[in-house]
């Protein structure tokens, strides 16, 4: 790891002057940038730690709607009263991430802000394969390599990468928005809107006049302040993780879905998928689809499936769309069974 | 070997026979050294500029509460947790398996809670209470009842992972998720054993967990 140079400020408004600095990253609990920067993924010359900003952790009811600070651990997220009574989803989605050590550092923000699992972005140093997240323009290894695990949706030749955060999901279903504050403004985002595919990367880049490997909305120097969670549609939510091994394993794909029914009929319904493209996948036309309808697997199902038509699998992840439809089912299904 | 043992201040080596761990630990003192002089390069290739921004550090002097005592020490901003506990305060206990997080040998308590002490940086535990499992027994030698637990049911095969178990056994049972076999299973998932001694371990947290014993 290169060295940098460290500052620990205790306020957001320090923080941010801080991380306006030329080449200068944020930390939080650093369960990922310190890998970033084993690996060469990043080398920043200054390093804020944001680990002391005190205003940007905890969790409270605004109005009618859930205020989460950034730097809330996912230990602190999945164990909260109030998250799992209005939002069980995000509780469970934390719950299911990494492992009981890595929770307790992990933080919110830093979670949605993680890079894919990708093998062949995640390796150390100079790298003997193109990436063109790693070397823009090099090309993709991905597209033609070992892409068992990667997109379905959204996907370019460019790069075929998942986002693997399993909060996003959750956040995503239950359209909760991101606080970002900059060096001149403050702004918020909607979670599904947050990360971008390289397909919509790509429109970014040409609209910018240049090569960009964007990821989220996020600019220069800003930094997640909160994220806002609407309450009123959520106590019925669920999030369903499939994945290799039981515990402590990035998801295959997963799904979140929160709904309203009323007198056996879905009133309402939100789903996300994970890990099939580069941001959660909302299954938008399942979703209206299925208003009106009976909570039966058979009706559920065959709309589900209607919504994954616009897949586009790789050569080698076609079943990725089974698992991700049949997972669909499953989250509204148990989200159905909540009270 | 006398003289490497010189470089480790405070360290009663004089009537010592070369052990094991003595031996280590000296062949270890100079790998790090060396490991100083390729880091000193990088830092040179790096033409960062000599003097940081205003607001930032390039040496840090921090203040913990290692296993009980109070300890100043300044660090360079990268060293991690890890780092600075196996080769600053000499507590080689706490091992470095996979260093990225994955496989929780080097699980430590930071304010009582478990952390990888590889994906924390020294820096962001200034002020903060770490425990390592060198600070587990008793001051007399006793042993805490979870690594007596982990002798009992014979809970490890090669060791390797065996502090870092303690340690997360520790704060597993004191979160209360040692309740059955497939709940410390759940919440000891972040500790490999590539042994494979997880019916033993599983068996020695429940036994623990059911005498009572908190960390």
């Amino acid at each position: 790891m290169n060295n940098f140079s460290y500052s620990r400020p205790q306020s957001a408004p320090e923080a941010v002057k801080l991380g306006g600095v030329d080449a200068t990253m944020f930390l939080a609990g650093g369960t990922e940038l310190l890998n970033w920067m084993r690996l060469g993924i990043s080398a920043p010359a200054q390093v804020v730690d944001i680990g002391l900003v005190a205003e940007m952790r905890g969790i409270r009811k605004e109005g009618n709607s859930l205020w989460i600070g950034a730097l809330t651990t996912l230990a602190q997220i999945e164990a909260d009263p109030l998250v799992r009574k209005e939002a069980p989803v995000l509780a469970e989605a934390c719950l299911r991430a990494a492992s009981p050590q890595i929770r307790n550092r992990a933080t919110l923000g830093g979670n949605v802000l993680q890079k894919t699992r990708c093998p062949y972005f995640r390796a150390e140093g100079q790298l003997p394969w193109p990436c063109n997240k790693r070397e823009p323009g090099s090309g993709c290894a991905a597209l033609e390599g070992a892409h068992e695990r990667h997109a379905i949706f959204g996907w370019t030749d460019a790069c075929v990468a998942t986002q693997p955060s399993d909060p996003i999901v959750a956040l995503s279903c239950l359209e909760a928005t991101i606080a970002v504050v900059g060096q001149r403004k403050s702004r918020e985002i909607p979670a599904a809107g947050f990360h971008v595919t390289p397909q919509e990367a790509t429109r970014i880049a040409a609209a910018r006049g240049r090569e960009a490997q964007v990821e989220t909305q996020l600019g220069a120097g800003e930094l997640i302040s909160a994220f806002r969670v609407p309450l009123g549609n959520s106590t019925r939510s669920a999030y369903v993780k499939v994945r290799e091994r039981e515990s402590y394993e990035y998801a295959a794909v997963s799904a979140a879905a929160a709904i309203v029914i009323d007198a056996g009929r879905i009133q309402r319904l939100r789903i996300a998928l994970g890990s099939v493209a580069q941001r959660p996948w909302r299954l938008v036309e399942a979703e209206q689809a299925l208003i009106g309808k009976p909570l039966e697997r058979a009706v559920l199902a065959a709309a589900i499936d209607a919504s994954m038509r616009e897949a586009r699998p790789l050569a080698h992840n076609q079943f990725k769309v089974r698992l991700a439809a049949n997972a669909a089912v499953r989250a509204v299904e148990a989200a159905g069974k909540r009270t | 070997m006398n003289g490497f043992h010189a470089t480790h201040a405070g360290e009663n080596t004089v009537n010592e026979p070369v052990s094991r761990r003595n031996f280590l630990k000296a062949s270890s003192a100079v790998a790090s050294s060396s490991l100083v002089s390729s880091s000193s390069q990088a830092e040179m290739q790096l033409a960062r500029p000599a003097n940081p921004p205003a607001g930032f550090s390039d040496r840090l002097s921090l203040r913990f509460e290692v296993n009980g005592k109070q300890v100043a020490v300044e660090l360079e901003p990268r060293v991690t947790l890890l780092d600075y506990l196996r080769e600053r305060a000499g507590l080689t206990g706490t091992k470095k398996g996979c260093n990225e997080g994955a496989c929780g040998v080097c699980t430590v308590l930071l304010d009582g809670k478990r952390v990888n002490a590889c994906l924390t940086l020294a820096a962001s535990c200034d002020g903060a209470r770490i425990t390592t499992v060198e600070g587990l027994a008793s001051a007399n030698g006793t042993l805490h009842p979870v690594q007596a637990a982990f002798i009992e049911h014979d809970a490890f095969q090669c060791g390797y992972c065996t502090p870092g178990q303690v340690v997360s056994a520790v704060a597993c049972i004191h979160e209360g998720h040692a309740s059955d076999a497939a709940t410390v299973h759940e919440w000891m998932s972040g500790n490999l054993c590539r042994c494979a001694a997880y019916p033993q371990i599983a068996a020695a947290v429940l036994d623990a967990a059911k005498k009572g014993e908190r960390a």
